[in-house]
């Protein structure tokens, strides 16, 4: 009964999405108010509907209902709780319900916190909010609909893939998809000013935070992901450039892009048209990776089950939203107003420049992933692009924009003095030339010389951006009474700005650290053999049974010393799980914050005596994930800022005495 | 003039669109190994309980080889299961195999059902050598020679067409080169 409620609400919400998508878009196109005034209570009750049916199927998850197909595929009696829950976003179906929720809890988020928007932009905004709803629900009622009963229901179900089963991954995918879906409202804004045939510093502000949102949660969804795969798949990797993570990376690099140059739009009223087609685009990248994922058309290691039909029809609703969309703004665009003029050298030059090389990134990245595709498709042969063509294109431009990323906030707005910003940034190339100095005498010139270049960088970013705070709240040049005041009265963007480029800095210390200076050493070991990986050794102690709720395990004891001083006591699993008859590694990881030593238990060898055991030592790893997390909290912080939040631009301006023309 | 700088946007969008549709009739899996010309990787496999010998480098130097992916499970590698047999009896050449994510007992009562022709058999319970080598899936095979260096790799069932064309012409080469 419960599941037939869940589907009967989903289809109740595919129409009220078709009632939000037409009746407001007629409304702001006629001055009706009253029909302007349907977006947001249709918003909202489109919400309501989906979380009932979104809770009907967790409920059929969580009391292992295995009448319902869904269930039997993906879950088992047997199966944790957590895995029962987050195991109903862990399959196709699932995944496309936690989208929608995802998507209409973004479009009542503007229905109920959007009281100050203009009513014509507000529901044209929902409309087109409610046309994407739209396509998701008839995809999901069409193709992928969770709620299917099976006759008869077997006993007990299939279980879910063990890789999944993880805390890390069980997280991973709400984050994402939250910052994907999130990219949603800024495409929704880009195309109803496109509508609306205006945009305007209000425009951007209003945007700007919703594109904050988004990427922040795309930022940890990304960052759980790499560390997951870090830890579970057992190889010691954090980032493999496969499509799928070029599918989430790619919306990534170019809401970073768009998050910027909102920026200009906001303060300058300038760069309108390229800042509504990022924001096209943003969210076009995050509809392609959804297909690339799940059409099948590009080969990768954690794809989900392939279906044809699916691919076709979000093909179709990708040529729709992103066609429909650049189709409008080639008519619209080019008669939007053109703002403010700069120089090259200014604030917003070096914004333009940010632009330029995270676009020129999201090329590269995009081109790479689709290569093998347009190549085939062209009947030029048959390629894959790997890791080394990535590095080889994503890595110099990379580098000059993490220079830039540091020089840019010192620059005033219109024209600004590149020679002075420099001057001023003399004790951040001071600590940026000692990090280096370090890095090669700690190294003993060890390594790539790119590692170096990767030290210099990480270095100017964090002491760059502490550098730009500093000058902010005049560090040292007024009493430091004065600085902490002038520190708490800094808005929240500034904030969140120099935390997000300083983490930066450390997560690219991470990578760096990682990448040039790891040391790996794979042997097969019996109970009582000895190894050493960089400057640790490791002893294998025994072997033991270890018994799960789901699973069964080999546990290894390995015992790390350094010096002959005890470091830590590892134990590795292999864990083979008898419904879906796999097996998983469970990688040990002894964190000391600036490295990681990482024992895994792989496969018995020969005659099951010795098994394949792999160590790792991983300098600055953990920093990778810090640096992210880091990035995530500025762009909270700067989410707080006051100018942000509801009404306050409102009050500030009518108690300023209405400097700023409204429109 | 300007008009079609906001046009273009589109015009890429719509190539990539009809790459996407054409995709749909293409295999991505079907891409050539990059192994090719490379040693095989680092790896060291069990035998089936009650075989002697395993599968590993070691195994694998000293003459031409032909390692063949296989399981119980599945349906094509029984299809070309004769064909490899007629390759290792009637032509001589060595044959080993990787017997991937299979129950022990099933491979043993499939291999008696369906006759033995591998010098030895190396049991890939998890199928992780078998990403190493870069298998998409069973049944896969590569030729190998004697400094057990890839030197061809065939995805899908042996055919006739493919051994009497390629493999033998190619295990001759190789032969007649070390």
């Amino acid at each position: 009964m419960i599941p037939e409620l869940g589907h009967y609400a989903l289809v109740l919400a595919l129409f009220v999405a078709l009632v939000q998508s037409g009746v407001p878009l007629v409304g702001a196109a006629t001055g009706n108010a009253a029909w302007m005034g349907v977006a947001r209570p249709a918003a909202i009750a489109q919400l309501l509907l989906v979380l009932v049916a979104y809770g009907a199927l967790t409920w059929a998850h969580v009391v292992s209902d295995f009448s319902v197909s869904n269930v039997v595929q993906n879950s088992h009696s047997m199966k944790p709780m957590l895995y029962k829950v987050s195991g109903v976003w862990g399959n196709h179906e699932g995944s496309m319900m936690l989208w929608v929720v995802m998507l209409t809890a973004f479009g009542a988020a503007v229905g109920i916190f959007g009281r100050n928007l203009p009513p014509s932009l507000k529901a044209r905004v929902i409309s087109v909010q409610g046309m994407i709803g739209v396509g998701f629900l008839l995809f999901i009622l069409i193709t992928s609909n969770p709620f299917i009963r099976v006759v008869p229901a077997p006993l007990d179900g299939n279980d879910l893939n063990p890789l999944l089963q993880d805390p890390g991954l069980a997280f991973h995918p709400p984050f994402l998809y939250a910052g994907y879906v999130g990219f949603s409202i800024a495409f929704s804004f880009a195309v109803a000013a496109l509508i609306e045939g205006r945009v305007d510093p209000a425009w951007a502000r209003w945007v700007r935070p919703w594109t904050l949102a988004a990427w922040s949660t795309l930022t940890a969804g990304i960052a759980l992901g790499s560390w997951w795969a870090y830890y579970e798949l057992g190889w010691g990797g954090w980032w493999y450039w496969d499509p799928v993570e070029n599918a989430s990376f790619m919306p990534w690099l170019a809401g970073t892009a768009l998050l910027h140059s909102a920026i200009v739009v906001e303060k300058r009223d300038a760069l309108k048209t390229w800042t509504i087609l990022l924001a096209i685009i943003t969210f076009s990248l995050s509809l392609m990776g959804t297909f690339l994922v799940r059409s099948g058309i590009l080969t990768s290691v954690h794809a989900f089950a392939v279906d044809p039909a699916r691919g076709v029809f979000i093909l179709v609703l990708l040529a729709i939203a992103t066609g429909g969309s650049l189709l409008l703004y080639s008519v619209r665009a080019p008669s939007l107003k053109t703002g403010g003029l700069f120089a090259p050298v200014s604030r917003e030059g070096s914004l333009v420049l940010n632009n330029l090389l995270l676009s020129t990134a999201t090329a590269t990245v995009f081109i790479g992933t689709l290569y093998p595709l347009f190549l085939d498709v062209l009947e030029l042969g048959k390629v894959s692009v790997g890791p080394p063509f990535f590095n080889a294109t994503f890595i110099p431009v990379a580098i000059p924009m993490v220079i830039a990323m540091v020089v840019g906030p010192f620059l005033a707005w219109k024209r600004a003095d590149l020679l002075g910003a420099l001057t001023r940034l003399w004790t951040a190339g001071v600590a940026t030339v000692a990090c280096v100095a370090i890095a090669a005498y700690v190294t003993n010139g060890g390594g790539p010389l790119l590692a170096l270049v990767g030290v210099g960088l990480a270095a100017w970013a964090f002491f760059g951006s502490l550098a730009e705070f500093a000058e902010r709240i005049r560090l040292f040049r007024i009493p430091v009474k004065d600085s902490w005041n002038r520190a708490v009265n800094l808005p929240r963007s500034a904030w969140g700005m120099t935390i997000a480029h300083a983490s930066m800095g450390i997560a690219i210390a991470g990578m760096t650290g990682t990448s040039a200076w790891q040391s790996e050493t794979i042997q097969a070991m019996k109970p009582g053999d000895n190894a050493t990986v960089g400057a640790y050794a490791v002893h294998f102690d025994r072997v033991g049974a270890v018994q799960g709720p789901n699973y069964s395990a080999e546990q290894g004891v390995f015992t790390v010393t350094r010096d002959g001083r005890h470091i830590a006591t590892l134990a590795p699993q292999r864990r083979s799980y008898p419904v879906t008859r796999m097996t998983t590694t469970e990688a040990a990881i002894h964190t000391t914050w600036l490295s990681d030593v990482y024992v895994a238990l792989g496969d018995p060898t020969q005659n099951g005596t010795a098994w394949t055991v792999r160590l790792y030592h991983h300098p600055l790893v953990p920093w990778i994930w810090i640096g992210s997390l880091g990035m995530m909290l500025g762009g909270l912080v700067s989410l707080s800022d006051r100018r942000f939040r509801v009404g306050a631009p409102e009050r500030r301006r009518a108690a300023k005495g209405s400097l700023q023309p409204a429109e | 003039m300007r008009r079609l700088i906001y046009l273009l946007p589109l015009l890429l969008f719509v190539g990539v669109g009809v790459a996407f549709l054409r995709g749909f009739d293409r295999d991505p899996r079907d891409i050539p190994s990059a192994l090719i010309d490379k040693p095989a990787p680092e790896f060291s496999l069990p035998p089936l309980p009650g075989h002697k010998e395993g599968l590993s480098n070691a195994t694998l130097k000293g003459d031409v080889t032909l390692v063949n992916v296989f399981a119980s499970w599945c349906i094509p590698c029984k299809a070309e299961h004769p064909i490899i047999t007629r390759l290792a009896r009637e032509q001589g050449v060595t044959v080993r195999g990787i017997n991937h994510k299979d129950k022990a007992e099933d491979a043993i009562a499939w291999l008696n059902r369906n006759g033995d022709p591998y010098a030895s058999i190396g049991v890939d319970l998890d199928g992780r050598v078998s990403i190493d080598w870069g298998v998409y899936g069973v049944p896969e095979t590569f030729l190998l020679d004697r400094q057990g260096r890839i030197r061809f790799k065939h995805v899908g069932p042996l055919t006739p067409q493919v051994v009497e064309e390629q493999i033998l012409p190619m295990v001759k080469h190789l032969r007649s080169a070390s």
